[in-house]
């Protein structure tokens, strides 16, 4: 009765509200992404991203630009030039996403220091900060988080033929490419918009944890990609509702009740595996047939 | 009967090194077509190129007998990333009609009964809720060949579809093939390492080679100098 009473009570601040809604469909979108991303071995993109979005906050508000409107387009053309790089490149993926981002990092980090010094702001967006959302940003961040959901359900069926194969859909006459680039462009978005809430430290837990989560318990497509959304929403509420009652930081909140939900599944997931496993090991396919 | 590929003095080239010269084939329909040779001899060079993901550098592949570019269907080498992949078997196969879909983002009731009609086909009905993760290599490459299957109801190229399968699953895999081309009249196009399994179920062999290449029926490649050396010792 008393967290409910709590919970009540938080949500007569505007503030919360607002980073209610914002996070909840940030959340969503990172999860939806996710699980394409983890698949696809591009969960370091988002992690990159996230720190590009950094340098980009940071030059942004020493040249007194508008923080998102700056920040989108410069994260946008990263993510497809690391998209780029991690397909066909001397430079191995992995190692190139790490040069970028702690690149960006360098950058936005020097910039800051130089106009204003390491004051609140860049605290918050390098750590996320529930009360620096504004009004306008809630708009924002409802109305890209509503695209991305819209064109995430549009093309379902085909991020998921171009995630598990690539090759057969490009073969058969699906334009493989474009799809990835749709994928790496919303990522890029929810990056952005989600990076003043959790911070851009902290984001990519938000597309990470979900989908591996998911992953230890369910074994079709949809049911990950469902839970996955879930298991998000949840988590990103449970922590907003922690640090709201103890006054712990909201980003970090969030990742540790993302890692907790992660060690409950696995266990879950270890339990069942085993029983899965003795399920089907005496079964053998009939011969052809015909 | 009319072609449904015909190549002509085909040529590809990777940064201007040519790795194929002047290839000249054609499959027609039914026909079971195997394609041998070693290592860095060009087979997924021209695999490319037959499923139009490479142009080129000379020479023309031309479509007939009323196949369209999107009829072949195709089971590719398996990625490591696949191997642990969360979808279900039913999820995979329908994948396979994306490419019939064009626009329209959800699929339809006639897609979903193919993609049944393929499952049973292959006798993987009972794997059909089954993860794709928990499958065995040889239940995986039935549930690619439906997928396969539901990408092109004419034509399918199979990429060393028994690649890593231990040998009885192997020979289950070439009978289901062979069913398929004979009692289906589906065309079959596979690349393969195994040219003893080749020559006893193909028809028609290319063979490639870096100086000279073969292609003829089986009972030519057998008698010709390229085959010989494969079955010298053999009576």
């Amino acid at each position: 009765m008393w967290v409910f009473n709590q919970i009540m009570e938080m949500f007569q601040y505007d503030f919360m509200v607002r980073a209610l809604v914002g996070g909840l469909l940030v959340s969503l979108c990172a999860a939806l992404l996710g699980v394409s991303l983890v698949l696809k071995r591009y969960s370091m993109i988002g992690d990159g991203l996230s720190h590009v979005g950094f340098g980009a906050l940071a030059i942004a508000s020493a040249a007194n630009f508008a923080p998102l409107e700056f920040a989108m387009p410069i994260v946008i053309v990263s993510a497809f030039l690391l998209l780029r790089i991690s397909e066909n490149s001397r430079i191995k993926g992995d190692s190139a996403i790490a040069l970028i981002s702690t690149g960006a990092l360098a950058v936005g980090i020097t910039v800051a220091t130089l106009s204003t010094g390491m004051n609140t702001d860049i605290n918050s967006y390098l750590f996320g900060s529930i009360l620096s959302i504004s009004e306008k940003d809630i708009v924002m961040c409802v109305g890209l988080s509503v695209i991305v959901l819209i064109l995430y359900v549009l093309f379902y069926n085909k991020i998921f033929a171009v995630t598990f194969d690539e090759n057969f859909a490009k073969a058969t006459g699906t334009h493989a490419g474009v799809y990835t680039m749709i994928i790496a462009l919303l990522t890029a978005l929810t990056i952005v918009v989600g990076m003043k809430l959790m911070g851009s430290m902290l984001i990519s837990s938000l597309i990470i944890f979900p989908a591996i989560t998911s992953m230890r318990v369910f074994r079709h497509f949809k049911s990950v990609v469902i839970s996955s959304a879930l298991v998000s929403s949840v988590s990103f509420f449970i922590g907003l509702v922690i640090s709201y009652l103890y006054s712990t930081p909201t980003g970090a909140s969030i990742v540790i009740v993302n890692a907790a939900v992660l060690v409950v599944f696995a266990v879950i997931g270890g339990v069942s595996d085993r029983i899965h496993a003795r399920r089907f090991s005496r079964e053998t396919l009939p011969p052809p047939t015909s | 009967m009319e072609a449904l590929l015909t190549c002509e003095n085909l040529s590809f080239s990777y940064e201007n090194t040519g790795v194929l010269r002047h290839l000249s084939f054609q499959v027609c329909e039914g026909d079971y077509l195997c394609i041998v040779g070693e290592n860095g001899s060009g087979k997924s060079t021209l695999v490319k190129g037959l499923l139009g993901l490479k142009s080129p550098a000379e020479g023309t592949i031309r479509r007939g007998g009323g196949l369209r570019a999107n009829d072949i269907g195709y089971l590719p080498q398996q990625t490591p990333a696949q191997k642990d992949f969360p979808a279900s078997v039913f999820e995979v196969v329908l994948s396979g009609r994306l490419n019939s879909r064009g626009f329209r983002p959800f699929y339809a009731k006639e897609d979903k009964m193919i993609a049944h009609d393929n499952i049973r086909r292959l006798g993987i009905e009972s794997l059909m809720n089954r993860s794709y993760r928990d499958l065995s290599g040889g239940q995986q490459q039935r549930v690619l060949l439906a997928r396969a299957l539901c990408a092109g109801r004419r034509l399918i190229l199979l990429d060393e579809p028994v690649t890593g399968l231990d040998p009885i699953v192997t020979e289950e895999m070439y009978r289901l093939i062979s069913e398929l081309n004979h009692q289906e009249g589906i065309t079959i196009i596979m690349v393969s390492h195994d040219i003893a399994a080749a020559v006893k179920y193909a028809d028609h062999i290319l063979h490639l080679n870096r100086t000279s290449s073969f292609f003829g029926t089986t009972e030519e490649y057998r008698v010709s100098p390229v085959g010989r050396m494969f079955f010298a010792g053999e009576p």
